[in-house]
Formats: C-alpha cells, sequence, structure tokens
C-alpha cells in the first residue's frame, strides 16, 4: 500500500490528471481512503433513494414495533413506519445541510477573514473584535433560541442560522494565514501593478490558501452535521421533513430504547456518527497530505526497520 | 497587568453584545410568537407586566431605545420577568433551582475529564508511538463526530435498561426521596449523575487529551529539557516537571474555548435524562413556550460561558509571566 513513494511528481502532471492526481492522494492515505469510501456511499444513497427502499418513508400503515424482517430491513418504528426507508430517504436532508453549510460559512469567513486581515487598520479591529465576539458566546443555545423563535427550524432556518453563526472560528484561521501573506512580494508586486483591492483579494491571495479554505468546509459540514441533528433531535426541527435527526426525536419521544426499541434511535443515530465521521476523517487526512509533518509517526519507523535486513 | 484589562474590557464588550442579542432577538423574528405569549398573562401585576414588554418589545408605549435601557435596568436589578410554565415563579427563582444541578454535573465531569485527559495526553507524547498513542487520535477522530446524544443513549441502553445498574431519568428518585441532607438521598443523587457525567466526560476527554500531547511533543523538544535529560534525571521528573509542568497552560486556554461544546454537550446529556439542569429546562421552556424563561437560561449560560473565559484568561496571566509582558 505504502510501496509506492508519492515523489514530488505532481507538480509536473498537466493539468488534465487532476482527477488521477486527487484519486492518488486518497489512496495513498488510509484516512482519505475511508472517508471518501464512506462520503461516496452516502451521496448514491442520497441520490437514488428510491432504488434502495422500496416503501416510502412517511407511510405508517404497517404495524408498529416490528423487529428485523426480510420486507423491514430494520423494523418499523412506533407511528408503522418502516425504519429502513426513514435512514434512507433522510440522507438527503443532513447531507445537503452540510454541504451548503460548509460552503456558505467557508465563503462568509473567506470574505471576513481575509478582508480583515488584508484592508488592515479600523476594518481589521472591527471584523477581529466581531469575530471573537462570535467565537467566544455559545453557539448551540443561541442556535436554540433562534429555532425557538421561528417556530421550528425547517432545512432553509437551520442553514441561515447555523450559517450566520459558525463562521467566527475559520474566519480567524483564515486572518492568520492572510496576515502571514499581506508582506510578501507577489502581492506587492500586484500593488504596484495598480490592481484594484478587490482584485488582489480574489484573485492573488485566496488561491495561496486552498489548503486552509477545503478544510474549513470540512470543518464546518461536520459542525452543521452535528448542530442540525442535535437541534432535530430535541424537537426543534420541522416534523414534516424526513431527516436522521427527526426520527431520532420521534425515537427519544416515545421511549424506543426503554420498550425495547433500539434500532429506531441507533439506527439514525450511527448514521450521523458515520457521516460525521467521514468529513473528520478527510479534513484530517488533508492535513496529513498537506503537511507531512503531521503523519503518524509510526509509519516510517517500520518500513526503516523492514528494509533494513532486505537492504 | 495590562493584559488583564484588555481581557477584562473584551468580557465586557462580550457581555453587552449578548445582552444586546438577547434583546434584538425577539424584535428582529418575523411575527414575534411572544406577542402571543403576552396574553396568556392576565393575572400579573402592572409592574411585572412592564417588564416582560420591556423583554420582547410588545405594545409598549415606550420607543425601542426606551425599552432597551429600562431591559438593561430590569437585568441590573436582577429582574428577568415571571415563567409562564412555572407561573406565578419569576424566571430568576426556577433558574436558581436549576444552576446547582447543571454546575454540580458540569463541575464535576469537567475536572475529571481535565484530570484524566490531561493525564492521557502527558503519558501519550511521551511515549510517543506507543501503542496508546497510536490509539488515541483514531479514537477521537470517531468520537468528535458522533453526536453528544448518542453517547448519552447507548450508555442508557446499556448501563439502564439493559444491565439495570443505574438509573436512567432525573436527579433522584423524585416518589421516595426526600432532599436534604440524608445518605440514602445523597447515594441517590450520586447514581443518578453517574450516567450523565460519565456521557459528559466521553464527549469531552477527547479534546483535552488531543491539545494535552500535542503542546507536550513542542515542550519535549526544547533544550531545557535535554538538559534535564544529559544530567541524567528520572524519566518521570522530566515528564512531569520539566515538559508537563510547561506543556499544560495551552491546555488551560484550550479549555476555555472549548467550553462553548461542553454546554451545548451538558444541554443534550440533560435532556436525553430528564437531568433537571439548566440544559433541559431551556428545553422544558422552549416546549412550552416560556419565552421569558427561555431568554433568561440562555443570558445565564452565555454570562456563565463569558465569566468562565474570564478566568481561565486571568489565571493563564497570573501562572504565565510571557502574557503578562505581551501586554
Amino acid at each position: 500500500m505504502a510501496m509506492s513513494v508519492p515523489a514530488s511528481e505532481p507538480a509536473a502532471l498537466p493539468a488534465g490528471h487532476a482527477v488521477a492526481r486527487i484519486w492518488r492522494a486518497i489512496r495513498s492515505n488510509r484516512k482519505a481512503t475511508v472517508g471518501t469510501f464512506l462520503l461516496l456511499i452516502f451521496i448514491l444513497v442520497s441520490a437514488f433513494p428510491g432504488a434502495i427502499a422500496r416503501d416510502s418513508p412517511t407511510l405508517d400503515s404497517y404495524a408498529p414495533n416490528m423487529g428485523f424482517t426480510t420486507a423491514h430491513l430494520l423494523g418499523t418504528n412506533g407511528y408503522g413506519q418502516d425504519l429502513f426507508a426513514q435512514v434512507v430517504y433522510g440522507t438527503w436532508s443532513v447531507l445537503e445541510i452540510a454541504l451548503v453549510v460548509g460552503v456558505l460559512t467557508t465563503v462568509v469567513a473567506m470574505l471576513i477573514g481575509v478582508a480583515a486581515a488584508y484592508l488592515g487598520g479600523l476594518w481589521d479591529s472591527s471584523l477581529n473584535v466581531l469575530t471573537d465576539v462570535l467565537l467566544v458566546i455559545p453557539l448551540f443555545p443561541l442556535l436554540i433560541i433562534i429555532a425557538a423563535y421561528a417556530h421550528g427550524a425547517t432545512t432553509l432556518v437551520l442553514i441561515t442560522s447555523i450559517t450566520l453563526t459558525g463562521w467566527s472560528y475559520t474566519a480567524r484561521q483564515l486572518r492568520s494565514q492572510a496576515l502571514t501573506l499581506r508582506s510578501r512580494d507577489f502581492l506587492e508586486a500586484a500593488r504596484v501593478r495598480g490592481e484594484r483591492k478587490i482584485y488582489i483579494i480574489v484573485v492573488e491571495v485566496i488561491p495561496t490558501m486552498t489548503s486552509l479554505i477545503v478544510a474549513s468546509f470540512l470543518t464546518n459540514a461536520l459542525y452543521a452535521i452535528l448542530f442540525s441533528s442535535s437541534l432535530q433531535f430535541i424537537g426543534l426541527g420541522d416534523p414534516n421533513t424526513v431527516s436522521w435527526g427527526t426520527t431520532l426525536y420521534g425515537a427519544q419521544n416515545m421511549d424506543a430504547l426503554e420498550n425495547g426499541q433500539v434500532m429506531w434511535a441507533l439506527a439514525p443515530g450511527i448514521c450521523i456518527a458515520l457521516l460525521g465521521t467521514a468529513f473528520a476523517l478527510l479534513n484530517y487526512a488533508f492535513d496529513e497530505i498537506g503537511n507531512p509533518a503531521l503523519r503518524p509517526v509510526r509509519k516510517p519507523k517500520r518500513k526503516a526497520v523492514r528494509s533494513v535486513p532486505s537492504a | 497587568m495590562r493584559y488583564a484589562l484588555r481581557r477584562t474590557g473584551f468580557f465586557l464588550l462580550t457581555l453587552w453584545a449578548a445582552l444586546t442579542l438577547n434583546f434584538l432577538l425577539p424584535r428582529l423574528m418575523p411575527g414575534n410568537p411572544a406577542v402571543a405569549m403576552m396574553s396568556k398573562y392576565r393575572n400579573l401585576s402592572p409592574h411585572a407586566l412592564l417588564v416582560m414588554e420591556n423583554l420582547f418589545g410588545v405594545n409598549s408605549k415606550e420607543g425601542m431605545w426606551g425599552q432597551y435601557l429600562s431591559y438593561l435596568h430590569d437585568l441590573a436589578t436582577g429582574n428577568l420577568g415571571t415563567s409562564l410554565s412555572e407561573y406565578p415563579a419569576s424566571v430568576t427563582q426556577v433558574i436558581s433551582n436549576a444552576i446547582w444541578w447543571t454546575t454540580g454535573l458540569v463541575g464535576v465531569a469537567t475536572v475529571i475529564a481535565f484530570v484524566l485527559g490531561t493525564g492521557l495526553g502527558i503519558v501519550s507524547a511521551w511515549r510517543r508511538g506507543s501503542k496508546l498513542d497510536s490509539i488515541i487520535p483514531p479514537v477521537f477522530v470517531v468520537t468528535s463526530a458522533v453526536p453528544y446524544f448518542l453517547i448519552a443513549m447507548i450508555l442508557v441502553l446499556l448501563f439502564a435498561d439493559t444491565w439495570h445498574i443505574f438509573p436512567n431519568d432525573k436527579a433522584y428518585y423524585v416518589t421516595t426521596d426526600t432532599p436534604g441532607l440524608n445518605l440514602t438521598f445523597i447515594q441517590d443523587v450520586i447514581n443518578h449523575a453517574f450516567l450523565p457525567a460519565l456521557s459528559l466526560i466521553i464527549t469531552t476527554i477527547g479534546t483535552w487529551i488531543l491539545t494535552m500531547r500535542n503542546t507536550m511533543i513542542t515542550t519535549l523538544a526544547e533544550d531545557y529539557v535535554r538538559m534535564a535529560r544529559a544530567k541524567g534525571l528520572p524519566g518521570w521528573r522530566i515528564m512531569l516537571d520539566y515538559a508537563a509542568r510547561n506543556a499544560i497552560l495551552p491546555n488551560l486556554t484550550g479549555f476555555a474555548m472549548s467550553l462553548g461544546f461542553v454546554v451545548s454537550g451538558a444541554i443534550l446529556i440533560e435532556d436525553v435524562f430528564d437531568y433537571p439542569g439548566v440544559g433541559y429546562m431551556l428545553l422544558q421552556a422552549v416546549s412550552s413556550e416560556d419565552y421569558a424563561l427561555m431568554q433568561g437560561l440562555f443570558l445565564l449560560i452565555t454570562v456563565a460561558v463569558l465569566v468562565a473565559i474570564l478566568i481561565a484568561d486571568l489565571l493563564t496571566a497570573f501562572l504565565d509571566p510571557r502574557t503578562r509582558a505581551a501586554g
């Protein structure tokens, strides 16, 4: 697996091989392989739920609290709905929130972090204070309050509120990265050329921070999964949305665990954990690929021991 | 000193921002639901009614600015309005009952998680590349992705519903226990707190281990550690007195930053166990549309977190001369 030593050739490859390059990076890192595999499964399930589950997730005409049968792979819940269909159809809602919030928070964090670092002066201090204040206010209680005033959090409310409150952590990281770039020569050159500030930020500064931006997307997607599922779990979600969190709310509300309906609670819960793990693994893997110092230490050691007798 | 002053200034600024956010939220939301709720308060005294009107911005004769000033004045005098679900108790009374359960639970769980997590982090960094050190990071990847409530639910399933070792809800046996300083009550309280505390420890310990491990790895590369090795000091002394002692401060600062996660974990865990603390109360207030209690609890949680961060900041300044010099 680690036999093909990844040399520094990726840079020499033509742009058409970008897919092959990403593919090789994914295969060379075990965390990336597992993370990508998990994420691909969930994307496939969310894209073709009808091909995987026969039942409708909202149809409640079966006998309630059935165990495992061939017709109902995970049994039915207390309302007589097929649990397998609920889990399969619930995938899209969580994935949608994760991807959209991941992209939106990253965009907001990028705009605010980079603008603060690049514009400097009063802009920097005021944006910095805003970021720091948002960073220390506990977000989950705040989201609860917002959802309560919104009378239940629909997908739109979840996406908006998590985006508006969740950008501060990555904005701070992006700002400090952008600060280190500020005095570099290539930016000075752009300034001397007379480029506009917005051009310099978008074309010169942002592309140099790709790895931080990807990390920011993955981190925020993970938080979006956990925050949105938790809000739905405590009953603040939209009851008309089929999603893992709302299924869990039903299970908690009907005391599923105490009544032996273990799958009702565990199946959607484990799905959340697996999807979250996929994003977390990709995040760590991306760090390791981009920053070799973070790679596990024991790997090269073992290789060295093994190669000594053969050499 | 300048550092301490700056942190205190930042604390005051954040406090003001949180109070103002709390004031603005009900006014910003389309179709202020508090309006409907206000009609349920019939027997309120004129003064108590005015407090509620200022809290939510409902048919008040004062302008926005006047409402804001009265709201701040009410807060300064500890008047948070009247609870609807616990009528006629005031919000302050309801909160003062719930706060002790949460303080006890979160306090004990945090101390245990800190001691255990920091210890594991120290050993893990000291024996870098060992079995322990290779297990911890992947385990942390998974636990950081598991929703807090799922861990609590799995513990309930195993220890309460399957093996019947611990009770699965509430803080004591509500029907048989008489709260007070008697042995059965204290035993029952500990019994009931065990699973919620364990859930909180499992959800928070990973951060402790990982930050301690990572700072410890940096300090182990310092010259004074090499000096200690050269002097031939025993390994445990180098580990504890030289490396760990210098690595522990960033762990303290890290705690302040992760406090928000501890709080959200505590809310969800209290919900799973019906544990009568602040988080459980908050969710009760939300489901019974008791907006005054809800806002009071949000304020309390936020202020508690901000004060804890301030204390951690000041402690860092007190313990670490470098932050003081950096001003």
